[in-house]
């Protein structure tokens, strides 16, 4: 019975004038207000339908999927060494986490461990990227807050990451960098003391940006208690990284989990109370100098590079190599390194063997060696040819490291062949998005620009 | 064997139905209608503590009966452990149960598996494409779905 009368509003509203009149007022007073999809206060492509009373969001509906390029699909199609440059589009402001959270998965896969060396580049490596994600994420949400001087300091220690990034990999975001077995390249000679000395000054900006923020009167009001999400909520979510540090619960996969050379390294894991604004904002100005104490740690530790040998090594032109090794001179070849143009740089034999796996079933050989035998030769050719290249044994894996927003994981599917039966992302930024249907309702329309530059959500990851 | 692995099968005799650990990732097959019973022990027991669900996605296998596998990762903070549940569902009724009641979580990626696999999950609040728009035809991560495949051009025509 009391079914069916709720089955019919119209018959309700006319036994009950009182509630539908009390209905129609708040009808009335609420107001659907459409942010994004392009907004200039919201980085990124999304959209958000809010329900306002007022200033108060009573609802939120979020719309995502305006950045799909459909990641996965193409991923199924281009074999295995091919995604390693889609997954730099994912999350583009860190994409060397991206890369060797990938290499990780296929390595899982195949069974091979880069060497050592390798592990610590990726370790540095990585570690630059999350500084540079939080400092675009810190920097970017202070300017929509009005605090443009904040971005500036940020931007321009960014750029000292870019560089050092660009000294690397040759390329400051779409890098493609990592390699299943290990790094593409060595460090180039004289990384340690220019990163140093960029640590210094980035160390200042973030000392600088804290001097202009931290204790800020407009900043902390309208971070402090805005965007609150509570632990219990934020694992319901399957939210990880900044966003449930920020509520206190210290979990870290590089802690949880050591891969690369975490576990030799000393750093701490900072938390907030609140699970605020303000507290993401501080764990993530903490994390930074976090990242930096890692670094440091790394280059003390790695072992000196073979560019620091005591013998220089002897050049000799490719296209001389390519003619001796023809005409079966093989004896003047053995100890010389082929001169490659200065984009390969790091590339040559006696880094190479120091920074991606022996194993010749999924890492190259380098280029002086393909010159000069005609094994490394075929060894090229199978790993480049078209439906050849690397192929992992028929099985699945799945491998996380600690991205900047949270976990990245890769669910890798191989059945045998040389391309991905399946590669599954799981974005970290997903669920942190997912969560702010319920994190806006109750605040201020002027808080959503607060909580979702906290948010750090970036299109790449999060629409794949 | 993993412990979860153990007590799964132990205790949800009528619904496992394999178990392996390649490359050390625990991971039970079940029976699809037995996973909202294993996700909430799973859930609650206080041995296994899995409090996160990390993932919720989907495997097509053509040729393969039943073609699709949905994979479930749960994570378990306090233990550190992760555990991968795989369901087999049939082409013909790809249908499991949602998760929505358990984990917030599993709401977003319940609409992804739908958007991407065309897998209904029973019971769903709002199961509607998300990263695809309501006008797109078909399921794009189907290995039947050709990658060069052009949808009808949406929006505004003027």
């Amino acid at each position: 019975m009391a079914d069916d009368m709720k089955q019919d509003p119209e018959v309700e509203r006319r036994d009950n004038p009182a509630a539908a009149a009390a209905e129609d007022d708040d009808d009335a007073r609420r107001m659907v207000i459409n942010i994004g999809p392009s907004h200039p206060a919201m980085h990124g492509i999304i959209r958000i339908v809010t329900e306002l009373e007022g200033e108060t969001v009573r609802k939120a509906e979020i719309e995502i999927g305006y950045l799909h390029r459909a990641f996965e699909k193409s991923a199924e199609h281009v074999g295995w060494n091919g995604v390693m440059p889609y997954t730099d589009r994912l999350n583009y402001v860190s994409p060397l986490i991206n890369n060797f959270g990938y290499c990780m998965a296929v390595e899982k896969l195949m069974g091979i461990r880069p060497p050592e060396r390798a592990e610590y580049i990726r370790t540095i490596m990585a570690e630059l990227s999350r500084v540079g994600d939080h400092l675009t994420c810190v920097g970017a949400s202070a300017m929509e807050l009005n605090a443009f001087t904040a971005f500036l300091y940020f931007m321009a220690a960014r750029e000292l990451i870019y560089e050092l990034v660009e000294d690397v990999t040759g390329a400051r975001i779409t890098i493609a960098y990592g390699r299943v077995g290990g790094v593409r390249s060595d460090l180039p000679e004289g990384f340690i003391p220019k990163a140093l000395g960029f640590f210094k000054t980035i160390r200042k900006n973030i000392a600088e940006v804290h001097g202009l923020l931290t204790r800020n009167r407009i900043f902390y009001d309208r971070m402090r208690d805005t965007g609150v999400i509570h632990a219990a909520d934020a694992l319901d979510y399957g939210i990880m990284g900044p966003f449930l540090r920020g509520t206190g619960v210290a979990h870290d996969l590089r802690k949880a989990e050591p891969y690369h050379m975490y576990s030799r390294v000393e750093f701490v894991v900072p938390t907030g109370t609140r699970g605020d604004n303000y507290d993401r904002y501080l764990v993530r100005m903490e994390e930074m100098e976090q990242s930096l104490r890692i670094c440091e740690q790394c280059f003390k530790q790695m072992a000196p590079g073979t560019h620091q040998a005591d013998i220089p090594p002897e050049y000799l032109d490719a296209n001389q190599m390519v003619d001796a090794a023809k005409h079966a001179r093989t004896e003047c070849l053995i100890d010389r390194e082929a001169r490659l143009s200065p984009n390969m740089e790091g590339q040559e034999h006696r880094h190479k063997r120091q920074v991606i796996a022996d194993d010749k079933t999924a890492a190259m050989p380098s280029l002086g060696k393909t010159y000069s035998n005609i094994e490394s030769l075929m060894n090229h050719f199978m790993l480049v040819m078209n439906c050849h290249g690397i192929r992992p044994p028929a099985g699945e894996a799945y491998a996380a490291v600690e991205g900047a927003n949270g976990e990245l994981g890769f669910y890798a599917v191989s059945d045998g062949t040389g391309y991905p039966h399946r590669v599954r992302v799981h974005p970290p930024c997903f669920p942190i998005v997912a969560s702010l249907e319920q994190v806006l309702v109750g605040g201020m329309v002027a808080d959503i620009i607060a909580t979702f530059g906290s948010v750090n959500m970036i299109g790449g990851e999060l629409d794949r | 064997m993993g412990r979860a692995t153990e007590i799964l099968r132990a205790r949800f005799a009528d619904c496992f139905l394999d178990a392996h650990e390649q490359h050390g990732d625990e991971t039970v097959v079940l029976r699809p209608a037995g996973i909202a019973a294993v996700a909430a022990f799973l859930r609650s027991d206080a041995e296994l503590l899995f409090n996160v669900l990390m993932d919720v996605t989907a495997v097509d296998y053509p040729g393969r009966t039943p073609r699709f596998e949905v994979v479930y990762h749960f994570y378990s903070l306090p233990r550190r452990a992760r555990l991968r549940i795989k369901l087999p569902v049939p082409e013909d009724q790809p249908e499991v149960d949602s998760l929505t009641p358990l984990w917030k979580s599993a709401n977003w990626y319940e609409r992804e598996v739908w958007d991407m696999f065309g897998i209904r999950f029973r019971g769903h609040p709002n199961l509607k494409r998300i990263l695809m728009y309501e006008a797109f035809e078909g399921h794009p991560l189907r290995k039947d779905y050709p990658i060069k495949k052009r949808q009808p051009l949406i929006g505004p025509m003027n």
